[in-house]
């Protein structure tokens, strides 16, 4: 099940990429799961989305809650709360 | 309905007459934002900034009596006194004008996905943009 990440703004120069496919493993079928399993990933990934850290999500364009589930051939992002206007 | 993110400037005067012609007008409400101080960068998150923006004056126009609507965000490099954003809102009468133009800016300021890197750094959210959007609940 492959999935698209975007990252933005301070979040994308800390993991150093604007985005990715990702195959995700069975089990990971939520925001709150995905961002576990990048933070698995260690270094870069653990600090910047440690669990202290404001990270807002969005699916497909959405802002959604770490509960909100995820599926194949979604757009899913990750991103700092958001300082416009 | 009108809802613009683009990198140039755009004429505040022209977009509120335009939102002037219908004689079912009777009140144009409008907030210009500027850059204040130091320079900066805005960022944002192509599809997903038109997307959150509309929905906001969706919402918008569930609350108030709407006649029409334009929100136009700038992004890219932006200067001191460079305009960043213009929210109008074509009424019949004030009340609604006004109410529905501060609302559009206080959720596009913690819903649409825009982010400012000044020279010191990326710009930290304010919780008093998370209180400000809170109390229209």
């Amino acid at each position: 099940m492959k999935v698209k990440v975007l990252y933005f703004a301070a979040l994308r120069e800390q993991l150093g990429t604007a985005g990715e496919e990702i195959e995700l493993p069975s089990g990971v079928g939520t925001l709150a799961a995905l961002r576990a399993h990048l933070r698995g990933r260690g270094g870069a990934w653990q600090a910047a989305l440690a669990d202290g850290k404001l990270v807002r999500m969005a699916v497909n364009q959405d802002m959604a809650p770490p509960s909100a589930a995820i599926k194949a051939g979604d757009e899913v992002a990750f991103f700092p709360p958001v300082t416009g206007g | 309905m009108k809802v613009s993110i683009q990198a140039q400037d755009f004429d505040a005067g022209a977009e509120i007459r335009a939102l002037s012609r219908d004689p079912k007008v009777g009140a144009v409400a409008s907030f210009v934002g500027v850059v204040r101080e130091v320079g900066m960068t805005l960022e944002h998150y192509p599809g997903m900034t038109e997307r959150a923006l509309q929905k906001i004056v969706e919402e918008a126009r569930g609350r108030w009596q709407v006649l029409d609507c334009t929100v136009i965000h700038r992004h890219g490099a932006l200067k001191p006194t460079d305009q960043i954003v213009l929210v109008v809102v074509a009424s019949a009468h004030r009340g609604d004008a006004f109410a529905a133009c501060e609302f559009i800016m206080d959720y596009l300021k913690t819903q649409a996905p825009f982010w400012k890197k000044e020279a010191a750094g990326w710009v930290e959210a304010r919780a008093s943009d998370d209180n400000a959007a809170e109390r229209w609940k």
